[in-house]
């Protein structure tokens, strides 16, 4: 339910919806998109990238000298969580044995280990929760691939660049558009259902930045069918593919010759560490918005703290892209218990608008997401004619009702069922009422920097999925994402195992991780800061310091806690974990 | 291009139209009782926000925080109210007088299948779980499922052999095992779910023949000029094209 301060505004939605449902069957834009010149601006003066203090120069390691996301920063230059000399016995006796470690078991590392199974490779996915605990359960909206005859995979690929300002890696971007058809037939082909037309053609949609319909979707849960899809099939397969959960890595593990090695474990029921030998490596850990940039909340999963990025940068891997953070245009804002939860930017794609407070459109609803976040947040900010709620925040509607205007009624219903049910559970029902949105944390743009082989710098090291950087730019388009970690996926477990074929592996080693230590004293870097994160910790401030009062050596969960301690995420004015 | 604007929002600005300002009501607080220990939290938080409110750190029964994952599947009873309630803890509000406890994982054993070599029959689902056809329809799977579907249909639909059905009805699954936990007959509803729906995508779907030109085309190496020749395009030229590109209604 709407408090009753909001009527009004509700009022003035549904009288100018009207006319604004003639716009939506007119056929032409319903506002007029930007071009170049508004993007930058709209960009350079709202969008958060922008603000002051969101970017800080990086004083060690590969990027040394370059300006990342500040809290990206941070966790970069932070303590290891394991104390090499006391780790020497363990390298020399490791817990696990394996021919490829997967480290994430999001989509991108079922993929991997599905793929290398294939090529005759047993593999091990170790995974912070339970398997599929990851962003890629979450995703709602659908997946983009040319498949309809009046579109192309070049098309594709020049929308994705346009999305990404130019400055993806075009090999990168190449792949992934032109093995987005062959992903469609082999995720149906292991069980996936696709939504389809009567006659069985691909049903495609609008996505932003898509200049022809290309979202392919399972309803709104894209995320759950393809993850449960690719869950159940690793688990068919406990011979070639052995799962092990709460056991996040903390760091890689190299031999002398610098190859990647393995990694060690962290395991969250026991607080042990353990040592993983491995031929090859992937990483497919995921975002990091549970790091709260800039103070906002999130649309990740609990477990999305960049871990990948921290053990990668600290064994010497480059980073991509690092400046860069996805805000997306629509996290909702009301009510404040799923404050940051996302609505689907298909509701965009199946006509939803984006008002002000006085009903009113704004900005052509289908933007690149960088460009529609800025335009809602300076409309919230420098215009004032966003909505303000009791807990602080400030919205925009997303005028919902409009879709089954156009496309009929209970299409809403059929197609958004896990939006329509998650607004009834406050008693919303977004077929007769707008939703209040403003931008919310949503995907990591860059990171390690891979080729299309999912190769980093690093012999042995391999990445797929949010993890990896270069494919975006510095900014995704709806649907490259999902497209993303199936593509990348799949090749990192085809190219890693290969190579875990006839790489020699030598002696374990740390000394990376001392060598890196070393670094940051020499940089006079002084923090108590304790990366990779692993969770997040949302104990209210005062409570953190009753449990941070513990004398003598902190248990390593404990570290959760210190990272988090006094950073006040969720105390500032874009408002809580989510 | 401004020009073109059909009423850009600074012009209502000017117009006289007040709209109300939000009123900030009191946070109100709450007593719950999480496995047994009392505690006293804020109205408006979820099951999960409460226990975190009180400091601890949920390592199990918590997963994407939003609903999709099933990881935090709690049953709870309400003060004078004998029905044992269940809820997933990230979307589900606390009440006053709340008795609460998580289950973070419900004991069950997936079968091990190769897709390619089963049948979309009922034989499959009866090879692999035979305890569905122990259903006495009692409905509490039905009455368990905090995503409101109607299990106990697709629980029938699968003793039909209706896959297609099952697939529909347990679509939004979230595979929280509660149903599992509260059957009588001890079968593990969401696990046939998944089952149904990865042979309905595998064998009873409607094929794409645009697809599999698509494919083909690309399997020849049709765009590979295309391709080529834009990647080695400036990126000026590209822009250019870009903005230039028509755009589908
Ligand atoms: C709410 C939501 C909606 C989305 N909707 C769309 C959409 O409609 N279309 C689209 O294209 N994209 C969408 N995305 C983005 C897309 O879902 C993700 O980018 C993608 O799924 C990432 O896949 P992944 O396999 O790389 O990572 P994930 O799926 O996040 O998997 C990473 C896994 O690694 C684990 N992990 C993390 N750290 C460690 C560690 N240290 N050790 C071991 N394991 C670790 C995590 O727990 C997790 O299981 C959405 C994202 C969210 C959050
Ligand atoms: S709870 Fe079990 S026995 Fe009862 S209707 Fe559901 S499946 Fe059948
Ligand atoms: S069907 Fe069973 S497992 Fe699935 S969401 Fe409902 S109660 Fe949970
Ligand atoms: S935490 Fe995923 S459903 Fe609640």
């Amino acid at each position: 339910m709407y408090p009753e301060y909001m009527h009004e505004s509700l009022e003035l939605a549904a009288k100018t919806r009207p006319a604004r449902l003639e716009l939506a069957k007119s056929g032409k834009p319903v506002y007029p998109p930007m071009n170049a010149t508004e993007r930058e601006d709209v960009l350079a003066k709202f969008h958060p990238d922008f603000t002051s203090g969101a970017r800080s120069k990086i004083r060690i390691g590969p990027n040394k000298g370059e300006e990342l996301t500040t809290e990206v920063t941070e966790i970069l230059e932070a303590h290891s969580m394991v104390e090499p000399r006391l780790m020497d016995i363990h390298l020399r006796k490791p817990d696990y044995e394996t021919d490829l470690l997967i480290i994430g078991g999001g989509g991108a590392g079922c993929w991997a280990s599905i793929t290398a199974m294939q090529n005759g490779i047993n593999s091990m996915i170790v995974t912070k929760l339970r398997m599929g605990d990851a962003n890629t359960m979450m995703s709602e909206g659908g997946m983009q691939a040319a498949v309809a005859p009046q579109d192309s995979p070049t098309r594709h690929y020049l929308d994705a660049l346009g999305g990404g300002h130019f400055e993806n890696k075009p090999e990168l971007v190449r792949v992934l558009t032109e093995d987005a058809p062959q992903i469609v037939r082999e995720l149906e082909n292991l069980g996936v259902i696709w939504d389809k037309m009567d006659d069985g053609s691909m049903q495609v949609l609008h996505g932003g930045g898509t200049s022809r319909k290309r979202m392919v979707s399972c309803r709104d849960y894209i995320g759950a069918i393809i993850m449960r899809t690719l869950m159940d099939e690793v688990k068919n397969h406990p011979d070639k593919i052995t799962v092990r959960e709460f056991e996040p890595a903390v760091e890689l593990l190299l031999d002398e010759k610098g190859q990647c090695a393995g990694a060690i474990l962290y395991s969250l029921d026991t607080e042990q560490f353990l040592t993983v030998k491995a031929k090859a490596t992937v990483i497919a850990t995921g975002g990091f918005g549970r790091l709260h940039i800039r103070g906002f909340a999130t649309t990740n999963h609990y477990g999305a703290t960049g871990d990948g990025l921290v053990m990668a940068y600290r064994a010497g891997a480059h980073l991509k892209f690092m400046d860069s953070v996805q805000y997306h245009p629509t996290g909702a804002v009301f009510p404040e218990q799923i404050a940051g939860f996302l609505i689907t930017e298909k509701i965009r794609g199946a006509g939803g608008q984006p008002l002000n407070k006085f009903g009113d459109l704004f900005v052509f609803p289908r933007e690149p997401r960088d460009i529609e976040s800025a335009a809602i947040i300076r409309e919230c900010t420098e215009r004032g004619l966003g909505v303000d709620t009791f807990a602080g925040r400030s919205g925009v509607w997303l005028d919902s009702p409009l879709i089954d205007m156009i496309h009929g009624e209970g299409y809403t219903k059929h197609q958004f069922p896990g939006m329509v049910r998650q607004f009834n559970r406050y008693g919303i029902d977004i077929t007769k009422l707008p939703m209040l949105v403003y931008p919310s944390l949503h995907y990591q743009n860059g990171g390690i920097e891979i080729n299309e082989r999912c190769e980093t710098n690093i012999p042995g090291l391999y990445v797929a999925g949010e993890a990896s950087g270069g494919v975006h730019g510095r900014n995704r388009l709806m649907g490259n994402s999902v497209l993303d970690y199936n593509v990348f996926g799949r090749r990192a477990g085809m190219y890693a195992s290969e190579y875990a074929k006839s790489v020699k592996l030598g002696n374990l080693s740390l000394e990376h991780v001392s060598a890196y230590a070393r670094d940051m004293s020499c940089a006079g870097i002084q923090t108590d800061l304790v990366s990779p994160l692993i969770l997040p910790s949302y104990a209210p401030e005062d409570v953190k310091l009753q449990q941070m009062a513990r004398l003598g050596n902190t248990p390593a969960r404990h570290s959760m806690l210190r990272t988090r301690f006094g950073r006040d995420e969720g105390k500032t004015a874009h408002g809580k974990a989510g | 291009m401004t020009s073109k604007r059909a009423a850009p929002p600074e012009a209502k600005k000017d117009e006289a139209v007040e709209l109300p300002t939000p009123v900030n009501p009191q946070t109100r607080m709450v007593t719950v009782y999480i496995m047994g220990k009392r505690a006293v939290v804020p109205e408006h938080a979820t099951i999960m926000r409460a226990i975190e409110y009180t400091g601890v750190q949920i390592i199990r029964g918590a997963g994407c925080r939003e609903g999709f994952c099933g990881a935090c599947g709690t049953l709870y009873r309400l003060p004078g109210d004998y029905r044992i309630h269940t809820g997933l803890a990230c979307t589900t509000l606390v009440k006053d007088g709340m008795s609460l406890t998580q289950i973070p994982a419900v004991p069950m054993e997936k079968a091990i299948y190769d897709l390619e070599q089963i049948e979309a029959t009922v034989d499959t689902i009866k090879k692999y779980y035979p305890a569905i056809f122990r259903c006495v329809s009692c409905n509490t799977c039905t009455k368990t499922c905090p995503q409101g579907l109607q299990v106990m249909d697709y629980v029938n639909a699968a003793m039909r052999g209706d896959i297609a059905e099952v697939m529909d009805l347990s679509f939004d699954c979230v595979s929280c095992g509660l149903c599992a936990l509260r059957c009588p007959a001890e079968i593990v509803q969401h696990k046939v779910g998944i089952l149904c729906r990865r042979l309905y995508g595998r064998y009873l779907r409607k094929e794409s023949r645009e697809l599999d030109v698509r494919i083909d085309e690309i399997r020849n190496g049709v765009y590979d000029a295309e391709y080529a020749e834009m990647m080695a395009m400036a990126k000026e030229a590209l822009s250019e094209q870009y903005y230039a590109r028509d755009i589908e209604a």
